[in-house]
């Protein structure tokens, strides 16, 4: 009489094996992926229920508040470059999304576009920096989703991560809030994440000890909030640098910004590479960086939480609220006169002569 | 930065605004056009404007290689791209510029009817011939432009190409000359007739002087009796040079004077000048936006390398395309008029939407303005 065999699957082969179709059709090839990939490394009370969603408990009954959630979805070449890669930039990235909301972030939720002979070595390296950078955070990636589409129709990988936090009640923090008079804090140093990618781009690849500053906020976040300080606003300058930023307050406040240039940190390197290439370091992405306003009397005070905390050392104020009719942000140059630091049209591109 | 800084050195920049304010005859104007985009842009960056006295005014020239690109050209490239199905390698700034029929070579990227052409953005001359070399099967064009500093990497490419014997790599060559354009300059009716266009001198280009040297401008000083001044492009050196025209001026001298010294000799990169004259030659007449045909004003791939000139190659008719009615780039690019004077500044033109090309470039005249310079604008109002 014979026996039913026990069912054995192959292992994944991680180290030379690649995504195909089948990873994304459904069947057991999907099944194992997410168990032995993505299930190993998020590994949770929620993502163990193992349904189509996670089952996740009342919001933080303490107080009341409200429910904030962010999504992202990020694409970028290439995906790995020093000090990071797209797995801990997707968890930062909308964490951060989150944490300038002045919410705390309790949970994650990840989809990705793989492509077709994607090798399954780098998206593990992807999914164990991913699964890392949520570890230290201390925000689960609670559900998830995997797509295939054919070689061709995407980068390698895409993804999209959603997080939810919560607002304490009578915090809301706005754009919309900024008042002549106020003051303009900046956590650190602007343009590292952008030239770090750029640095490594086929093209234009040059040698440069510029790392992404790609960084989960909420921490710091969360020790400027305690401080008492009247924050108004908070905002992560990423793509377009502190000047889009900066002009998307002015706008939403119906305010002038004024800034001054001397006060902005930028890294040598940072500096240096900008000039070579023509492009302006108040337009390069930032992933680990923040701009708070808030009220002139508290700004002293802010500053310190800021420099407390290790992603706020190199904090500074930068310049402060206007009456502007025009929502005009302006910057004191280092050389004396003052221009404008206007909205960036287009792609910065470098110049030709 | 080290040996950046230095040259953006804040109080030495009101050193000179004082030395130029003391220099300065009261009882007369000075109108200096700094030829290069490069140096508007520096002017509007750093706010030189508010050092100098109100007697001394910055006039704009047409040394902007993405602004003097007439619609045409742009054309032929949109043409390759969409119609011959090559892969066109650009310039980054030269993506945006508007052309014929609502397009410009990013749009024709991006798509245009059920047609999109393989427009790829290079930041080096020599990722072009990358682009040949990956791409055995399909013709590969370099759109080349720039003023005589970009032309030495181009001429380096078509003789690398040859050298590798590529067959399907060719260049839609649009290099220009400096000199050329200041002779039109001089010679056009607003200066030479109606003087509606004063100038007294000009800043001379900086790195396009380090390929051609300061001996090139001479002609201007001896025969037009206008003082140049070549001068870098960073805000103390253009700060400099005004002063030295200003000096000049004062004493009745007209001469090529270099405060560009850390860079421009007077005969320039010779090697450089060899290899350019080697693969090019200069063309009978060239169209500039705003300037019009101008003779002898830009280059051509010489015979020996025809099989790499893509008008040859391609057998392209060049049809020129008058601007836009209401753009006064053409006034702007020769000095008659200022960004502020055109009607459609800054309101149905502006660096997202560029009806004309001095809106494009960063180095262009009005986009220099509309970024750094309009709450001045502002405050007048």
């Amino acid at each position: 009489m014979s026996e039913i065999k026990k069912n054995y699957t192959r292992p994944l082969d991680i180290l030379n094996g690649r995504v195909d179709m089948s990873h994304g059709s459904g069947g057991r090839a999907m099944a194992q992926l997410i168990e032995e990939l993505f299930l190993a490394a998020f590994d949770n009370e929620f993502l163990r229920q193992g349904d189509d969603g996670a089952s996740l408990p009342a919001m933080p009954a303490e107080a009341s508040g409200r429910l904030v959630v962010a999504t992202d979805a990020h694409v970028v070449a290439p995906l790995f470059f020093p000090g990071g890669d797209i797995g801990c930039l997707a968890v930062h990235g909308t964490i951060n999304d989150v944490a300038v909301m002045g919410a705390r972030p309790l949970y994650l939720a990840a989809s990705f576009i793989l492509e077709e002979g994607f090798p399954l070595a780098d998206l593990q390296r992807i999914v164990a920096s991913m699964a890392a950078a949520a570890r230290a955070a201390r925000v689960p990636v609670v559900t998830g989703d995997t797509k295939v589409v054919e070689r061709g129709k995407g980068d390698g990988v895409f993804i999209t991560t959603t997080g939810f936090g919560w607002v304490p009640q009578g915090l809301a923090l706005s754009g919309s809030q900024a008042k002549a008079g106020d003051a303009i804090l900046l956590s650190g140093s602007i343009g590292d994440h952008g030239m770090a990618i750029m640095s490594q781009r086929e093209n234009l690849a040059f040698d440069a000890p510029i790392e992404s500053d790609t960084a989960a906020l909420h921490d710091l976040v969360a020790a400027m909030l305690a401080s008492g300080a009247a924050i108004r606003c908070l905002r992560d300058p990423t793509r377009g640098g502190l000047a889009t930023t900066l002009n998307e307050i002015a706008r939403q406040s119906e305010v002038g910004l004024m800034l001054d240039e001397a006060v902005i940190p930028v890294r040598h390197a940072v500096d240096a590479a900008c000039e070579f290439l023509g492009l302006d370091p108040l337009y390069v992405a930032n992933e680990g960086k923040l701009v708070a306003i808030c009220a002139a009397a508290d700004a002293e005070r802010l500053l310190s939480a800021m420099r407390a905390q290790p992603l706020g050392k190199d904090a500074a104020i930068i310049g402060n609220v206007h009456t502007d009719p025009h929502h005009f942000v302006q910057m004191q140059t280092r050389f004396g006169g003052r221009r404008i630091v206007d909205w960036l049209s287009g792609e910065q591109l470098p110049r030709i002569c | 930065m080290k040996f950046i800084d230095e040259f953006r050195d804040g109080q030495l920049a009101r050193g000179l605004g004082g030395a130029i304010a003391k220099a300065v005859d009261p009882a007369r104007s000075y109108h200096l056009m700094e030829f290069c985009g490069g140096h508007t842009h520096a002017i509007s960056r750093y706010g030189l404007t508010d050092f100098l006295p109100a007697n001394v005014r910055m006039v704009h020239g047409p040394g902007c290689p993405v602004c003097v690109l007439p619609i045409g050209r742009i054309d032929l490239a949109i043409q390759l791209a969409l119609d011959r199905g090559v892969i066109l390698c650009s310039y980054g700034d030269t993506l945006r510029v508007p052309a014929s029929n609502g397009l410009s070579l990013l749009k024709a990227k991006a798509g245009a009817g059920d047609r999109s052409g393989d427009i790829r953005m290079v930041y080096s001359a020599a990722d072009a011939l990358k682009a040949a070399r990956d791409n055995p099967n399909r013709e590969v064009v370099f759109f080349a432009i720039g003023f005589e500093t970009t032309t030495p990497p181009t001429a380096l490419l078509i003789r690398q190409a040859q050298a590798e014997g590529l067959k399907n790599f060719s260049v839609l060559c649009n290099h220009v000359l400096t000199p050329a354009a200041i002779t039109h300059i001089l010679e056009s009716p607003e200066v030479r007739q109606y003087g509606t266009v004063p100038l007294d001198g000009f800043i001379g280009p900086a790195h396009v002087s380090t390929i051609i040297g300061s001996r090139p401008y001479e002609p201007f000083a001896a025969q037009y009796r206008k003082p140049v001044v070549i001068a870098g492009f960073e805000p103390l050196d253009v700060m400099q040079a005004i002063l030295m025209l200003v000096r000049q001026l004062n004493a009745g001298r007209a001469e090529v004077e270099n405060e560009f010294s850390r860079a421009v000799t007077r005969d320039g990169n010779l090697k450089a000048q060899a290899l350019v004259a080697e693969v090019f030659e200069v063309r009978s007449s060239f169209e500039w936006r705003g300037l019009g045909e101008v003779p002898d004003s830009a280059l051509k791939i010489r015979a020996a390398y025809a099989a790499f000139d893509a008008e040859q190659r391609f057998n392209l008719r060049y049809v020129p395309v008058p601007d836009n009615k209401a753009c006064e780039c053409g006034a702007i690019l020769r000095g008659v008029k200022k960004p502020q004077d055109c009607k459609i500044f800054g309101t149905l033109c502006t660096p997202e939407n560029p009806m004309g090309s001095c809106m494009v470039s960063s180095e262009g005249a009005c986009a220099a303005h509309y970024t750094y310079g309009r709450f001045k604008d502002a405050a007048v109002a």
